[in-house]
């Protein structure tokens, strides 16, 4: 995968490609996370 | 701690003042050897590696997991979660005494201790993150102390001066936080300098920010893990209050410490993406860092989210010990153990054992004085002269 980069264009393009992605599953999984953590608050309530 | 001996009828010699006192003693040692014949008698440091354990150890592990103290009081004072009010003044004490090690612990590593005011009075150096952190350490353990000292003024029954401190509480917990919030990150901002010398690993533009979140993780677990301390070599100096808060304590900030754990995860990937060091990870550091953040990051978020939702406050202490213990291996990594890490293994630090001696010197001095000024002052209990709530 690094041998096809070869420009400061196509190592933004890259990384920054991943790291969208990876913030959408963060946002998600973080929203399940929260659910988890707080679901027996809501029963209780 | 003799007039307590000779009341109590109970004798001196305790394991603890024995070891205790072994070490003071190793340590006065190292100290006269340290200001008498220089830093290469005591220690391995070299022009390769200028910073040691004293950096790595005592100040970077120290004023993070002092961080309990601005935590504490910001959640109290500023939130309004008056409900952990019984955990604030063991944290500021917690916190006090972890700064007041750290400066004395720099003094080791800086010598010449009449020229610690320098930053303020001869060569300011604005531009330079270390007069930052300087300027900010200073501040911030002048407002510890003075947070501390309505405990020390009620204990000395001087009650004029502890109500003009505790007017001034919300405003101290407002400059504590700013404070801290500075230095905690500019010390991450510190190896923002040396991108070639730190592993691409734990090197970030994030640095900063990770240090600073970290920070509000090992505040939380260190007041959890502070407190559970307490109740086993302090219970009698605890109140009701004390005793019925303290489960709320650490459910409450377990909960907090599982939530930025998670941001924390993200914002390390998130690091490691911007840095496109995925193939880093199947090297041997890449190995050790995989550990840090898995074993200390992403499995004390679960146990930690696990212990809230079972309300197991057994699993939630032993995570915050665990965590504790990811605090300190995180800033080892970034101190020592990934700087300079291109190095051969023939130039790299291993700290000398008078290093680690004053290490286990410096808190062990914090330890009794802990012990001393709890064993005093109303630190776990409310004095009987003022209102609980102040």
């Amino acid at each position: 995968m690094e041998s096809t980069i070869h420009t400061l264009q196509e190592y933004m393009l890259h990384t920054e490609n991943i790291t969208y992605l990876l913030i959408v599953a963060a946002l998600i999984a973080i929203t399940f996370f929260y659910r988890f953590l707080t679901e027996k608050d809501d029963d209780e309530k | 701690m003799s007039d307590e001996a000779a009341t109590t009828g109970k004798s001196l010699l305790t394991p603890f003042n024995v070891i205790a006192g072994i070490i003071v003693i190793m340590g006065l040692f190292i100290t006269v050897m340290r200001f008498t014949r220089g830093l290469g008698a005591v220690t391995n440091l070299s022009d390769y590696n200028p910073w040691g354990i004293w950096i790595g150890f005592d100040l970077l592990v120290g004023v993070a997991l002092a961080a309990g103290g601005f935590v504490t009081s910001a959640a109290v004072y500023i939130f309004g979660m008056k409900k952990y009010h019984s955990a604030v003044r063991p944290a500021i004490l917690t916190g006090f005494l972890g700064y007041a090690m750290v400066v004395v612990a720099l003094n080791y590593d800086v010598g010449r201790p009449w020229r610690l005011p320098f930053p303020f009075i001869v060569q300011q150096g604005t531009t330079s993150l270390l007069f930052e952190v300087a300027a900010c350490v200073a501040l911030y353990l002048t407002v510890l102390f003075v947070e501390f000292s309505p405990a020390a003024l009620e204990w000395l029954g001087l009650k004029r001066a502890r109500n003009i401190i505790i007017r001034l509480t919300l405003l101290l917990t407002i400059f504590g936080v700013v404070l801290s919030t500075l230095h905690q990150s500019s010390l991450g901002a510190l190896f923002l300098i040396a991108p070639s010398k730190l592993h691409p690993l734990w090197y970030s533009p994030y640095l900063p920010v990770y240090f600073f979140v970290s920070s509000i993780i090992a505040g939380l677990s260190m007041v959890i893990f502070e407190s559970t301390l307490s109740h086993r070599y302090f219970k009698d100096k605890m109140d009701a209050a004390h005793l019925a808060e303290k489960d709320e304590v650490a459910l409450g900030f377990g909960k907090a410490a599982a939530l930025v754990l998670a941001g924390y995860f993200i914002v390390k990937l998130i690091g490691v993406s911007q840095g496109n060091g995925w193939h880093l990870l199947a090297t041997s550091y890449g190995a050790w860092f995989l550990l840090e953040m898995l074993g200390f990051v992403a499995l004390p978020c679960f146990l930690y989210a696990v212990g809230v939702r079972e309300k197991n406050l057994k699993l939630i202490k032993w995570t915050a010990a665990w965590t504790v213990l990811g605090i300190i291996v995180n800033r080892l990594n970034v101190g020592l153990i990934a700087f300079n890490w291109q190095l051969p293994s023939a130039e790299r630090y291993f700290p000398h054992w008078m290093e680690i001696g004053i290490s286990v010197f410096l808190v062990t001095v914090g330890l009794i004085a802990f012990r001393f000024i709890v064993t005093r002052m109303p630190i776990m209990y409310a004095h009987k002269d003022y209102d609980e709530t102040t």
